[in-house]
């Protein structure tokens, strides 16, 4: 089909070029070259293959054809440029106007894909078409957006299009499950702590954050006693929470795996984050939390010894052992209510 | 912390006591071949693995020369990042087909480029890109990827900011304004958000490259802010960063173009901002350089895109220091520019006075004088023009130095060019956007958008000094304002 025709990558053995203008199927177009001007700049030596295509190709857009050989164009403009998205955008036109067989257009994507990962144009048309498939596209886009995450598992435009099909089409029973198995293979997967965050909270059929929130603050901090310098469960936790802190202060599980990282006296910058916030919030620490503070205090640090100190003692010790964002924590700092005298 | 950190490598580290060695002339020695990543890791710890002991060879070996030899590694190096970027603006290779679709772009990161480093376009040069972007601009409104391209939200942008950093009245008088108000308010959508073309898709860019070129243009309207901020808001994830859709993960690019839009339209107080600053300021990794989101890699891009996103929250939230305090940080921060395994910074800095730049000194102790300006602009009217007015007090919210020992380390490449890390090539993109985190760095602790820096805000040579930008659009400021003064009337 298409691609066969079209030399492709750099690097790649080029496949035999037959020039557009051998071929029938695109007798009578009159090639149309860009209009550069006279003296143009950022001016990219084309291929002869990419000229010619882009040729024929403005040519047909430019009379506005609604054909079937329109539509094989498109493929190979797209393999030359698959960025090009004025040429994607005149392919649906083409869709259209054709009625064509959309479960052939994934397939065609399938094939773009392959190479292109990242590319916007891609994903934009690969929505497009699951919209008008509809919810019967679904699993196929799960399928589809699962083969992506096995080559990069974080592709930040396949997490995007797997949202929008389990929003706009549905199959969100396997989702946490799945995000689950992702975090499994590698707990640092922030996409997928982004996913989980996105099930609990949309899944109709999980009941919502609320429902949610006591199971996944246990697997959050399960999580983070595995791996206390991992930022996602920390961030994930804080988000199970949001704006309820009168929640937040009172969860003990939430103070106590503070409690616990920071007596193992190492990857604890996160633990003393999360307390300064709880700390900012009116957060009433028991003697172990102090103590545990406090032990961690140098001589020439300069704190204090009394309680309204404890935030700026944090603080300090955070200067010292997170000294890449020093200034915020002094900051962070001259923000506490009744902040310590100087 | 990334597994296998030795305590040794810590740029941003204390200086306690370390192991006094000697320095010695200028003996080399290969560094040690990289211990493999332990067994039992994931995906994400060796990828982070191998670029920190990339990046750590890079600084232990800077650590390791002659101080002459320091200060050149350090130093913009103009003459080959101008050719490299005016080669291109007359001509590219074959490989450039993918970038097709996004000629005006390409001028905008080289001629920007060109401009933060002081270089001027020739006339004939600059006659050439006004009449080329001409034949990209669409009858009906927009400028295309190239000529005869729908128009596209993005290239329009690129275009707008390019014709504006060429100044002079033929370059601003070539954008039809109204023709352009036209494609904003088609691609405006019922939800607040924009299209990035005809039927293209809607995102958080697409408002920012929206809501950007109207103010620059001066047509930004109600009709066009009207929900902007709504959808913006919904971008904001549980982490405190900005998504590009709602329920995708917080991402430096999308963060800076949701928060400047806000600061545009003048809804920036409907975020959450402390939740924004506490995300961003995480961003920030051993590597000195910023990464894009969460356990993600650093790249040199983000340099500009969160250190820029940090510069505007800066000018938002009072962030000086007390008055008189001292900011012992800023002083670990400035020796660990020579923070590297076993050497002692405060021995390095001694020999290294003489010949570095002023600010390395282990003894400075950097005052914080609690820059209250009673001219302070206050944020009314036209809130572009005022904003880059805005004093940002006292110390930065990010690692000024630790970013520019990054970009001018890592990023750099002495041939000319930027990369995003080791080991990938230079490219425009880039090249525009490390040294946009330059200026950005350098003039982050300045009280106002322009002041000169002080000599210690600059690493490297003073003459690394780059041209200021307006911190909301990314264009030279002194561009900015003819710019503005132009499409006043």
């Amino acid at each position: 089909m298409a691609s066969s025709s079209s030399s492709s990558s750099e690097g790649e053995g080029r496949r035999a070029w037959v020039p557009l203008a051998s071929r029938p199927e695109f007798a009578g177009v009159t090639p149309l070259p860009q209009d550069d001007g006279p003296s143009p700049v950022v001016a990219i030596a084309y291929r002869d293959d990419f000229r010619e295509t882009m040729d024929y190709f403005r040519s047909l857009y430019s009379s506005r054809e609604l054909s079937p050989r329109s539509l094989l164009l498109t493929s190979l403009a797209i393999s030359v440029n698959p960025a090009n998205y004025t040429v994607w955008h005149f392919r649906r036109q083409v869709l259209e106007a054709l009625g064509a067989d959309l479960t052939e257009e994934l397939e065609f994507t399938e094939g773009v894909a392959k190479r292109n990962a990242k590319n916007y144009q891609l994903w934009h048309h690969r929505r497009w078409v699951a919209e008008k498939l509809g919810p019967d596209a679904a699993s196929r886009e799960l399928e589809f957006t699962r083969k992506i995450f096995c080559l990069d598992a974080k592709n930040y435009h396949a997490w995007s299009h797997r949202q929008w099909v389990l929003q706009a089409l549905g199959g969100w029973e396997d989702e946490l499950d799945y995000c689950a198995q992702l975090l499994k293979e590698d707990v640092f997967n922030h996409s997928a702590w982004n996913q989980r965050y996105f099930v609990i909270t949309k899944s109709p059929s999980l009941g919502g954050l609320n429902a949610m929130r006591d199971s996944e603050v246990d697997y959050a901090i399960e999580a983070i006693h595995a791996n206390p310098e991992n930022e996602s469960p920390w961030r994930y936790l804080r988000g199970l929470y949001n704006d309820e802190n009168e929640a937040w202060l009172n969860d003990s599980r939430v103070h106590s795996a503070c409690l616990h990282v920071l007596k193992a006296k190492r990857n604890f910058k996160f633990a003393l984050s999360t307390l300064l916030d709880l700390l900012g919030l009116g957060f009433k620490p028991n003697q172990e939390i102090k103590d545990a503070i406090t032990s961690l205090r140098t001589s020439d640090s300069g704190e204090a010894g009394s309680d309204s100190d404890l935030a700026n003692s944090v603080c300090s010790i955070l200067g010292r052992e997170d000294p890449m964002r020093a200034n915020y924590w002094t900051w962070r700092s001259s923000k506490l209510p009744q902040a310590a005298e100087v | 912390m990334p597994i296998g950190i030795a305590a040794s490598f810590r740029f941003a580290g204390p200086r306690k006591e370390k192991k006094k060695k000697k320095l010695g002339g200028a003996r080399m020695e290969p560094p040690p071949p990289p211990p493999p990543p332990p067994l039992g890791t994931t995906v994400t710890q060796r990828d982070q693995w191998t670029v920190e002991q990339e990046v750590g060879r890079i600084y232990s070996f800077f650590a390791q020369l002659p101080p002459a030899a320091q200060s050149f590694a350090l130093e913009v190096q103009r003459d080959n990042h101008i050719e490299y970027l005016t080669r291109g603006l007359r001509g590219l290779a074959p490989s450039f087909g993918s970038l097709d679709a996004s000629r005006p772009w390409i001028c905008y990161w080289i001629i920007h480029s060109l401009a933060l480093l002081g270089e001027p376009i020739d006339a004939e040069l600059e006659e050439s890109i006004i009449d080329f972007l001409s034949r990209c601009q669409d009858p009906s409104g927009g400028y295309g990827g190239g000529p005869g391209q729908l128009p596209h939200l993005a290239t329009t942008y690129a275009a707008v900011n390019s014709l504006i950093t060429l100044g002079g009245s033929r370059s601003l008088s070539s954008i039809n304004r109204d023709k352009v108000h036209n494609f904003l308010r088609q691609m405006k959508q019922p939800s607040g958000g924009f299209r990035m073309h005809d039927g293209g898709e809607i995102d958080v860019r697409a408002c920012y490259t929206a809501i950007s070129v109207a103010s620059t243009l001066n047509i930004l309207d109600d009709e066009l802010a009207e929900k902007v901020g709504d959808f913006i808001l919904s971008c904001q994830t549980y982490e405190g960063g900005i998504a590009g859709e709602p329920g995708s993960e917080a991402h430096g690019g999308y963060t800076f173009c949701g928060l400047a839009t806000m600061i545009l339209i003048n809804e920036v107080d409907r975020l959450d901002l402390s939740r924004l600053i506490d995300w961003v300021v995480f961003r920030q990794g051993v590597e000195c350089g910023f990464q894009g989101r969460v356990n993600k890699l650093v790249d040199g891009c983000y340099s500009f895109w969160q250190g820029g996103a940090c510069a505007l929250l800066q000018k938002l939230h009072p962030f000086g220091l007390s008055e008189g305090g001292e900011d012992e940080s800023t002083d670990s921060i400035d020796s660990s520019l020579y923070a590297a395994s076993n050497v002692s910074e405060q021995e390095e800095q001694e020999n290294n006075l003489e010949s570095a730049s002023p600010q390395v000194d282990g003894t400075c102790q950097f005052k914080q004088g609690g820059p209250q300006s009673a001219s302070c602009s206050e944020n009314t009217g036209n809130a572009s023009y005022n904003f880059h007015e805005r004093c940002a007090e006292g110390g930065s919210l990010f690692n000024s130095s630790a970013l520019q020992q990054y970009i001018l380390l890592c990023s750099q490449l002495p041939e000319g060019g930027f990369r995003d890390k080791p080991g990938k090539f230079r490219d425009f993109y880039h090249t525009c956007y490390c040294l946009s985190g330059l200026t950005v760095c350098q003039y982050s602790r300045s009280k106002h958008a322009d002041s000169p820096p002080l000599p210690w805000d600059v690493v490297g040579p003073y003459s690394n000094l780059l041209e200021p930008i307006h911190p909301l659009h990314n264009v030279v400021l002194s561009k900015y304002q003819e710019a503005n003064e132009f499409f006043a009337g």
